[in-house]
């Protein structure tokens, strides 16, 4: 499958901005004529090979390759002392204390912690799912949790794709229509029907890579845990977005699944050069991220 | 798009909110069969009144009329006449109506009219109403040999028979005279048992006695007959046409039952003019019955010809024998608004002794009523719908909640709060098209077989639903009004979007972090 991957990716080209949110993620080969984004390929290629000019080769792998520290990448979301509490009833219980935490492009964060920890909470701040109490998270450059609503739905739909560990499909449509989902989200009935066909393709690429090209028609309740989770996988990935967001992505699967699943991940993280920023409770899945930060009480354990 | 898409989908997999919105449906159906059922009704009262009527009535205020229509009409065509088609006088009386029937005398209290045979219809419908073919075509009071309608020809052909208008006319008229005559000799025979034979032996007369030595003697015995005596068989008197509610009945089966036809003779009585008034009576022949379908006039109305009965009130000046008259009605031609020329005739002609009434006017405390009734039908009938639109947003609230997470799965992959509270509405919005669009078919098609449907059910119940002995017509009559279902199948789409406001806010309110989380 690996090598399905490797021909269905374009090459992984290291785009060091500062300023930009990091790569798209560019799943499919045949996009479609009308598809967005088709047209920005040469000049990033040139942006890439300026900034080679100046820094010889960075891409992750290569720092992997060489022990460097992934804090050299540029920061790609960033919380800063972020502080949240959840009210139950008259008791304020505060989940996280002055959290800061980086996710550097490219790279595959796992964030780790006993239930409770608020590992999740930190995901959905990170997801702008919620907004801190106090804090500020940053996305590429730009503060992004006081945008308004509309702001914050534009970046969780293009921007972020998201993973939870119960799958979250939509039950009453079929595996593609749960992959197209996003795509329907973003664009309106006009648009979405004008470029159907490619969204189609693209979406079908997608569940053919992570393995579900024959479970197209199928509703959520038929399919396998393990199915269900790389449908959901299909479908965070199916707007190209520069960043993964896993919320236990293995918490209800079986180990030999969830590991299935990891490797889909990490695969992704290696070839594609998607950032991954996961949260899990199992220091084994852990291990296979780049780097671990751990959680307790609502601080970052060092 | 995923509005759309998941609207469809909840549409097909959500039988529950069907089931809420069969309210409506049944809500939607009633309100069109009602509303058509009374337009019918109201459509075809009106067009009877205003048949009956005519366009306007210019009418004298005193019982004693006004003298000289020729005069009046040519003032009223000096005002309006461009715009007069026209126009018919008449006489106006309450009056006492006497007939016999299997040798009781009956009486009912009546309005007569005198018309003028030749205009009358040219300013209603009156023609139109009468029984025999021939005086609908041109009205006369003479009666006619025979020929009157068999059934309703009103009906379309569907009305039961009535078997007693078959002999109506002279073949009636002469029978019932033979039958007289019949019965007079009978009884005189009886009175007069071999009378001759005992008390006028021919050795007496002979004798040539005086004959008013018998005071028993009939004193008109040895008078001749004279030739201009009435002879019923051969003669009529001053044609009448009645009301046909007047002398007959309908019973259960529907089948009209007649006191008198055509060909019966009745007594009119009435106040002469002048002071005090005299009661005047005098025999008619009944000529034709007059059927507009409206129970108020059939059972009141008896028109005669104007001239007699202008003499018989004594309203024709003895010199120069012109009439008074107590109304004129006025046909305008198509296309002409009455109030305004009703307006321009009252401007004209001074109120203290001339009123000027359109049709309307002269019913509108009827119309109006009708009219009411209809709007607090429509208001009850709304309010069912607005129940459903209750349990519309009860089984909205529930399957919002039902939703929660799948609202939050939305919010995670970008969908915006008005996104998600679209999603709501747009099924609210798509219920009420499934729902009003089944109840207006279902009403639509009720409508177009309502009368096999009112049999269907008299023959399941046992119970006429539409009893022709109470209604006048055989059918039910129902106008189905386009823009009325326009606005009733509106009236329920708004209804349901409204009940499906509330669950769609709490549904775009939901925080997505708690939606995930709800299990």
């Amino acid at each position: 499958m690996s090598e399905e991957l490797e021909r269905l990716l374009s090459p992984p080209t290291a785009k060091l901005q500062p300023t930009p949110p990091g790569p798209r993620l560019r799943v499919v080969a045949p996009i479609a004529d009308g598809a967005p984004d088709e047209g920005d390929g040469e000049s990033s290629m040139a942006q890439a090979s300026a900034t080679k000019a100046m820094i010889p080769d960075v891409s992750p792998a290569a720092l992997r390759r060489h022990d460097i520290k992934h804090d050299l990448l540029p920061k790609q979301l960033f919380a800063h002392d972020v502080y949240k509490s959840y009210r139950k009833g008259p008791v304020e219980v505060p989940v996280l204390r002055g959290v800061s935490c980086n996710v550097h492009q490219g790279e595959f964060l796992a964030i780790v912690g006993q239930s409770g920890s608020g590992k999740s909470t930190l995901l959905h701040l990170l997801g702008t799912l919620d907004a801190p109490d106090r804090g500020e998270i940053y996305y590429a450059g730009h503060r992004v949790d006081n945008l308004p609503a509309a702001g914050k739905d534009r970046l969780r739909n293009n921007d972020f794709g998201m993973i939870f560990q119960f799958y979250h499909l939509l039950p009453e449509l079929s595996t593609l229509e749960n992959v197209l989902s996003p795509l329907m989200i973003a664009q309106g009935a006009l648009r979405y029907w004008r470029h159907r066909n490619a969204h189609r393709r693209r979406a079908e690429a997608l569940l053919d890579m992570v393995g579900l090209g024959h479970r197209l028609k199928h509703r959520p309740r038929e399919l396998s845990g393990g199915e269900m989770q790389r449908a959901a996988i299909a479908r965070a990935l199916v707007t190209e977005p520069r960043l993964l967001l896993a919320d236990e992505p293995t918490g209800n699967l079986d180990q030999a699944t969830g590991r299935e699943i990891i490797r889909i991940l990490r695969d992704l993280n290696h070839q594609q050069n998607l950032t991954i920023v996961m949260v899990t409770h199992d220091p084994a899945v852990a291990d296979q991220a780049d780097r671990i930060v751990r959680l307790a009480n609502g601080r970052i354990e060092q | 798009m995923y509005k759309l898409l998941l609207c469809w989908r909840y549409l097909r997999t959500r039988y529950i909110a069907l089931a809420s919105i069969i309210s409506v449906t049944l809500g939607v159906w009633t309100m069109i069969v009602v509303n058509s059922v009374m337009e019918g009704f109201s459509t075809e009262m009106q067009n009877r009144i205003h048949g009956i009527i005519s366009d306007l009535v210019f009418e004298g205020r005193s019982l004693d009329g006004i003298q000289d229509a020729a005069f009046h009409m040519e003032q009223i065509h000096k005002v309006a006449g461009d715009q007069i088609q026209s126009m018919s006088a008449t006489v106006v009386v309450p009056a006492m109506l006497n007939f016999q029937c299997n040798g009781v005398w009956m009486t009912r209290q009546v309005e007569l009219i005198g018309i003028d045979a030749a205009t009358q219809s040219s300013v209603s419908d009156f023609g139109q109403y009468l029984q025999h073919p021939a005086n609908r075509e041109a009205m006369s009071f003479d009666l006619r040999e025979g020929g009157y309608d068999l059934r309703d020809h009103q009906s379309g052909g569907e009305a039961p028979e009535r078997k007693q208008m078959g002999d109506a006319g002279w073949a009636h008229r002469r029978e019932t005279a033979r039958i007289r005559a019949f019965q007079d000799q009978y009884l005189r025979k009886k009175q007069q048992p071999a009378a001759p034979a005992t008390t006028a032996p021919p050795a007496q007369a002979s004798s040539g006695g005086p004959p008013s030595a018998d005071p028993f003697r009939d004193p008109f015995a040895g008078r001749v007959q004279h030739e201009n005596v009435f002879d019923s068989a051969k003669q009529q008197h001053t044609g009448a046409v009645l009301g046909i509610a007047m002398t007959s009945y309908r019973d259960k089966t529907g089948q009209d039952r007649f006191l008198a036809v055509p060909g019966d003779d009745i007594k009119l009585t009435f106040p002469t003019v002048g002071q005090p008034p005299k009661a005047v009576s005098d025999n008619f022949t009944i000529v034709d019955y007059y059927e507009s379908k409206m129970s108020e006039y059939d059972t009141k109305f008896v028109f005669v010809p104007i001239r007699k009965l202008q003499e018989l009130r004594g309203m024709i000046d003895p010199s120069s024998g012109i009439g008074h008259f107590n109304a004129i009605q006025i046909k305008l031609k198509p296309g002409v608004d009455l109030n305004q020329v009703r307006d321009r005739l009252r401007a004209e002609f001074p109120p203290e002794t001339y009123g000027i009434y359109t049709w309307r006017d002269k019913q509108g405390a009827l119309l109006a009523a009708v009219q009411l009734e209809k709007a607090v039908l429509n208001v009850l009938l709304f309010l069912i719908i607005a129940v459903a639109g209750f349990g519309i947003l009860a089984i909205f609230y529930m399957i919002v909640v039902e939703k929660t997470r799948d609202i939050g799965i939305l919010k995670s992959l970008g969908a915006s709060s008005s996104g998600v509270m679209g999603i709501f509405l747009t099924y609210g919005l798509s219920l009420g098209i499934v729902g009003s669009g089944f109840g207006m078919i279902i009403g639509l098609v009720f409508v177009r077989y309502i009368n096999e449907i009112a049999d269907g059910l008299a023959w399941v119940t046992g119970q006429p639903v539409f009893d022709p002995s109470i209604y006048y017509f055989y059918k039910i009559p129902a106008i189905v009004v386009p823009q009325t279902v326009a606005w009733i199948v509106l009236g329920a789409l708004s209804i349901t979007v409204a009940a499906s406001i509330l669950p769609a806010r709490r549904a775009a309110r939901l925080h997505p972090v708690e939606a995930l989380r709800y299990e």
